[in-house]
């Protein structure tokens, strides 16, 4: 069956997206990747190491003609700094695609709505690919379209918190009104956490600490591999309605 | 020369272009940016943008993130 994810004009193989951060060292990080199957992952923009040139370099481990990088501005509480280090990624010449973050909050780590909705424009403009991580919030999302984002990451519960998929009817709606890609990005916890994500017809989830943080990550990552093709198979195939009585699974005819 | 080199006073023993730089501090150009007092160069500047004195410069690239 054809089920390819395609997001202003690129084609995604796989629908489970995944960030590099918080690995013990980048081996580890690549055979993470390797074994979720995901062909797009996130990095974060930072100064080099000027002192000791020996340190390894990230894309030397993940090969930017195998993944499609997709740089984010993680650790932005403004617009000017997003904006800066967008436009430093994009000059890094690697991507011009942006996950792009505006942080309002370093408890939460929520975003910023309003500095979200002003850089999304600016960058949209000057020809971004343009990422938004939002929050759950049905009119965000509508109005981040309207900004020229190319699809909308609302989260499902706080960076790192691994609480799930915290109000699945917000989702709902949003993937009800929205008709460009949702990719569910952070939140997510567990294997089931991913797949209710699908179920609820995300187009992609994005897994970064959930994988990295698990005593065994490599086998975390295959484990959320299987649980986005799960939840998107489950989405696809259509589920039965819940209903508060039994029906009977077997026939009646023929009993004595 | 004394430049700013990402946040810290950086000595260069004599003006030098960004390709210079770069080569002295063994820092590849690819998946690098460069930005010098806050404005982004072009790689395709890099050997003709000469750094002055007192020159904000920083030098990032990709690092692990979600």
């Amino acid at each position: 069956m054809q089920d390819i994810l395609e997001i202003a004009g690129i084609q995604f193989k796989s629908r489970l997206w995944v960030g590099t951060g918080k690995y013990k060292d980048f081996d580890e990080t690549a055979r993470a990747i390797e074994a979720s199957g995901a062909d797009v992952v996130t990095v974060a923009v930072r100064r080099v190491n000027i002192i000791n040139r020996k340190e390894p370099n990230l894309l030397d481990y993940i090969d930017p003609k195998k993944y499609k990088i997709l740089p984010n501005t993680a650790g932005c509480y403004t617009v000017e700094d997003a904006l800066r280090y967008s436009r430093l990624a994009r000059e890094a010449g690697v991507s011009d695609m942006v996950k792009l973050e505006v942080i309002g909050d370093d408890k939460t780590l929520f975003p910023d709505v309003c500095g979200l909705l002003k850089a999304t424009e600016i960058l949209a403009k000057e020809g971004f690919k343009v990422f938004p991580y939002s929050t759950d919030d049905p009119i965000i999302a509508r109005r981040l379209v309207d900004a020229g984002a190319v699809a909308v990451m609302p989260l499902g519960a706080p960076i790192g918190s691994g609480l799930g998929i915290r109000n699945p009817y917000n989702l709902k709606i949003i993937l009800e009104t929205i008709k460009i890609p949702i990719i569910v990005d952070a939140g997510v916890g567990t294997a089931s956490d991913a797949a209710i994500a699908m179920e609820l017809g995300a187009d992609a989830a994005l897994i970064n600490t959930a994988i990295a943080g698990a005593k065994d990550p490599i086998m975390m990552a295959m484990a959320m591999k299987n649980a986005v093709i799960a939840g998107r198979l489950a989405f696809l195939s259509g589920r039965i309605p819940k209903k508060l009585y039994a029906s009977a699974s077997s026939p009646i005819e023929g009993m004595f | 020369m004394i430049i700013k080199l990402n946040g810290e006073n950086y000595e260069i023993p004599y003006i030098c272009s960004i390709e210079e730089l770069l080569i002295k501090l063994n820092i590849a150009k690819n998946g690098v940016a460069v930005e010098v007092n806050l404005n982004i160069i072009k790689k395709i500047s890099y050997n003709t943008f000469m750094l002055n004195e007192g020159d904000s410069v920083e030098i990032v690239n990709f690092v692990g993130g979600g």
